[in-house]
């Protein structure tokens, strides 16, 4: 229970920062704040050493109990890490933005406010073990997310990411939907354990591969893969804290995390190893080649992180091949390991990079890298953090990039050897591409550093005179740097604590406890390939940078029109301007147009019906004899109809249809209804005078030419509109299934109404009700007539306007 | 009878449709008279002709006409009185204010101009 009010905490927090804000407007808000994720971490420290041991968490809450939804926090390796880097990671970046964010300009409530709901939503994703509120809490960090980027809501950038990023990630957000309702349908649970633990029968189950499709594009959107990483450069124009936090060290995560929950449930098929390491690597290659296109820092930094999370996929990818054979290659085990390590390392590294990036921006006015150069001497603090960062990026020691590189192409050789699946064959691809990838991962980190702090110093195209940041300002990304080079020191401690645990939790079919994970991470590991390709990858590495000005041109002829953003955009515009030309179509304002249609829609249905359930039948049981009278009858009506329907005076019109009338008033007199007979009679002729009356005032009808096509659609309709009711009513009178209820009555009236005209005593006895409402249409009728005629507001109003 | 009478009201409703689907806003109510005149001959034809006697307990009558159909007859022809006189003084409104009866031009008032 109080475990999972844990969760909620920052969002109780966020309810208060307002008043904060408006009483104490001397203290910077982000003091305040930067309690409650301080706290958390705290709080959450607490827990390392006991599930270090392999013990789990767990404590609920009940929302909708009557539904089975309840509020988990569930607390094991994985969960703890990812708690850990949110509240740790959130801490740093409130620091951070105590200093970069300025109190008096900012609208600084709203940013902590959807900073700390964020933050509520990230805890809840990892710990939720519930799919409904693990959804709850993903679309939460979705809406936060988007308020965030949104939050200089005056530029039209900001607003366009924001949407964008809006757009694609609750758009997986519901496909991730559907696979969490498709698994709760397969399993009959709501639990993430208790699906794990029904894996081998899910995987017989017909939605399997559905669930699994689904639930790779909720990741792959959120977590930024080809072909969905398109919102997160757009996300860039949020504020740099917000990058550094959302979309670098947690939110992206997200689909990470998702992918890394799900392994024991997945990882039995084909698919999920091929898609989830082939797209993996596709984003890694995809992201480092075009990350060095970029000339915005920021811009480059977002293509990192897709590049980068591509990586972590694909060694989650690779961790699920692991369960398919007990003696596969030892190194397949290490991916696992080696994803959780990238993790921890990317989020350590990419965050103080993103800071160093908000520092620039902050002292120099421009993120251009074009226009930027030679700050190394004026900020030389922030060049440290930077190199270290990146050089970390790149994978070079004596930082912890090195090591999960290494890692990382451990695994990747190690997928030639794995003889299922077609990798035998595909295999050889992996180390290639990751290997290529690498090198371009090597060029940006280089490119990202060395173009902004060394060269020319070019002060005129400088907005504003550089100099170094606050100390304030530099706290965050110094500890962070730290991070980076004390985990290169101590990577086991690391692995013992955070690491093993979670890959425990991501491969409990290989694991029982996180000590059976018996890996020990060692910066050198003897003259090995992947350290061969290492030392390719900086040689090639640094002669690419080198020549970069000869070469960076080329990016310049990738033509324009077959890009993703394109794409989006052509497809948003097209959604758009295609809905709104088809509306345009059909919604022509026409009645005539409008009545064609619902009357044709109606008779193709009734028919096509009639036709497929085999329903028409026409029985001559049960049938009153002809009259003489009634063929008269029947004729005059017919004739009385076609003269209304065909004539062109408008009184022959209404002759006609006066006619119809009384014929009809005939019909009901020699088929014994005298009240009918006496109220159509009245009506008729009541109707009839009205008609009279208002035809006065009107002009005459005129023949007015109308096209081709609606005239012979008007036909169409109409003859099968008629034929339509005739089919309708002979079927309906041939399969009579019960008997009427008159006996009842006939029965009854006397007795029990004291009446003798049994249609009377049913119009105000037996259903009373109907006859109440009818009087009370009439009087509405007449009400609304009179209100018509008296009332011309409307026009008096209109001449006022006028003079 | 009834065979030969729901081919007469499927005539009603094909004229009515047809009138319906005219310009001229006096065609359209006269179309809607028509359309009532069928519905109502059909709710009579449904519940069968049968009937020696009108229903109306008399003396020696045992078979009456079916009186459930008529009572609801009865209140439709009300109803669409009610509402056809609403329409016919709606079109002489409209005509008052807007000085056409034709069906294409009375759209938005973006378009009339």
């Amino acid at each position: 229970m109080l475990q999972v009010l844990t969760i909620f905490i920052p969002m109780l927090a966020a309810i208060l920062v307002p008043f904060f804000y408006k009483i104490m407007k001397n203290i910077h808000t982000g003091w305040f704040v930067l309690a409650v994720p301080v706290t958390l971490a705290i709080i959450y420290s607490t827990y390392i050493a006991k599930v270090m041991e392999g013990d789990v968490f767990s404590a609920t809450l009940p929302w909708i109990p009557s539904l089975d939804i309840v509020f988990v926090s569930y607390l094991d390796g994985l969960s703890l890490l990812f708690s850990l880097l949110i509240t740790g990671i959130g801490s740093l970046v409130v620091l951070y933005s105590i200093f970069y964010l300025d109190k008096q300009k900012e609208k600084l409530h709203n940013f902590y406010v959807y900073l700390l709901l964020f933050m509520s939503a990230m805890l809840g994703v990892v710990q939720s073990d519930h799919l409904i509120t693990l959804y709850f809490f993903w679309e939460l960090t979705s809406i936060s997310s988007f308020l965030l980027i949104g939050y200089w809501y005056t530029r039209d950038a900001s607003r366009f990411g924001a949407l964008k990023s809006m757009m694609i990630t609750v758009g997986g957000g519901l496909m991730m939907l559907g696979s969490f309702i498709l698994l709760s349908i397969m399993g009959n649970t709501y639990s993430i354990r208790e699906l794990i633990g029904m894996m081998p029968d899910l995987a017989q189950h017909p939605f399997f591969t559905w669930a699994l499709i689904l639930l790779l594009l909720g990741a792959f959107t959120k977590s930024a893969q080809f072909p969905f990483y398109i919102w997160l450069p757009d996300a860039m124009e949020a504020p740099t804290p917000v990058s550094a936090y959302l979309h670098s060290a947690t939110m992206v995560k997200a689909g990470i995390y998702l992918v890394a929950r799900f392994t024991p449930i997945f990882a039995i098929s084909e698919l999920w190893i091929w898609l989830v390491t082939g797209i993996g690597i596709v984003t890694l290659f995809w992201g480092s080649f075009f990350a060095v296109k970029q000339t915005d820092l920021k811009g480059i930094l977002a293509f990192s992180t897709v590049s980068q999370l591509g990586l972590i996929m694909s060694l989650l990818g690779a961790s699920a091949v692991a369960i398919h054979s007990q003696n596969a290659p030892e190194a397949i085990k290490y991916a696992a390991f080696a994803a959780i390590f990238h993790l921890i390392n990317h989020a350590t590294f990419k965050g103080s990079l993103f800071m160093i990036a908000g520092i620039i921006d902050h002292e120099t006015g421009t993120r251009d890298i074009r226009k930027l150069g030679g700050l190394m001497s004026m900020m030389p603090l922030s060049f440290t953090i930077a190199a270290i960062g990146s050089f970390s990026m790149a994978g070079l020691p004596p930082f912890n990039g090195f090591l999960s590189k290494e890692m990382f192409l451990t695994a990747m050789l190690a997928l030639r050897n794995f003889d299922f699946f077609g990798f035998d064959t595909w295999g050889t691809l992996f180390p290639i591409v990751a290997w290529l990838a690498s090198i371009f991962t090597f060029v940006y980190s280089f490119y990202f550093v060395f173009k902004t702090f060394a060269g020319h110093y070019k002060p005129e195209q400088l907005p504003r005179k550089p100099h170094e940041a606050p100390i304030g300002m530099l706290i965050a990304p110094m500890l962070l740097a730290l991070f980076v080079i004390v985990i290169f020191f101590i990577p086991n401690v690391i692995g013992d604590m955070f690491v093993k645990p979670a890959v425990q939790a991501i491969q409990p079919f290989l694991y029982d406890t996180p000590a059976a994970v018996d890996i020990h991470v060692a910066a050198w590991h003897g003259l090995t390939p992947e350290l061969l390709m290492t030392i390719g990858i900086v040689l090639i590495g640094v002669l690419l940078f080198v020549s970069l000005p000869k070469w960076q041109s080329i990016y310049q002829h990738f033509p324009q029109t077959f890009t993703l953003n394109n794409a989006y955009d052509k497809f948003m515009v097209g959604l758009d301007v295609g809905l709104n030309r088809l509306s345009r179509r059909y919604m022509i304002g026409s009645m005539r147009h409008y009545l064609l249609y619902m009357l044709g829609s109606i008779a193709i249905i009734v028919i096509a019906s009639l036709i497929f359930k085999d329903a028409f039948t026409v029985s001559f049981d049960d049938v009153a004899p002809i009259h003489p009278y009634h063929i008269i009858l029947i004729i005059v009506l017919v004739i009385a109809t076609i003269m209304t329907m065909l004539v062109k005076s408008r009184l022959a019109a209404i002759i006609g249809l006066g006619a119809v009338g009384y014929t009809v008033a005939l019909f009901f007199v020699i088929f014994n209804a005298p009240d009918l007979a006496l109220t159509q009679l009245v009506i008729e002729t009541i109707s009839v005078a009205l008609f009279l009356l208002v035809f006065y005032h009107l002009p005459e009808i005129k023949r007015k030419s109308a096209t081709a096509p609606f005239k012979i659609g008007r036909i169409l309709i109409s003859v099968a509109v008629g034929c339509m009711v005739t089919l309708v009513a002979l079927s309906a009178h041939s399969q009579k299934l019960v008997p009427s209820i008159a006996k009842y009555y006939e029965e009854t009236v006397h007795d029990l109404a004291g009446g003798g005209n049994i249609v009377n005593v049913i119009l105000v006895d037996y259903r009373g009700f109907d006859t109440l409402f009818e009087i009370t249409v009439l009087s509405i009728a007449g009400m609304a007539i009179l209100a018509m005629i008296k009332l011309r507001m409307g026009k008096k109003e209109g001449q006022h306007e006028n003079k | 009878m009834e065979i030969l009478l729901a081919f007469v009201i499927g005539f009603l409703f094909m004229a009515a449709t047809y009138l319906l689907l005219s310009k001229s806003l006096l065609r359209i109510i006269i179309g809607t008279g028509l359309l009532s005149h069928g519905a109502h001959l059909l709710i009579l034809t449904m519940g069968g002709l049968g009937g020696e006697a009108p229903p109306v307990l008399t003396d020696g009558a045992r078979d009456f006409a079916d009186p459930l159909p008529q009572a609801l007859i009865l209140t439709a022809i009300v109803i669409s009185f009610g509402v056809t006189a609403f329409f016919l003084v709606l079109a002489y409104r409209t005509y008052q204010d807007l000085g056409t009866d034709d069906l294409s031009l009375l759209k938005g008032s973006d378009e009339l101009e």
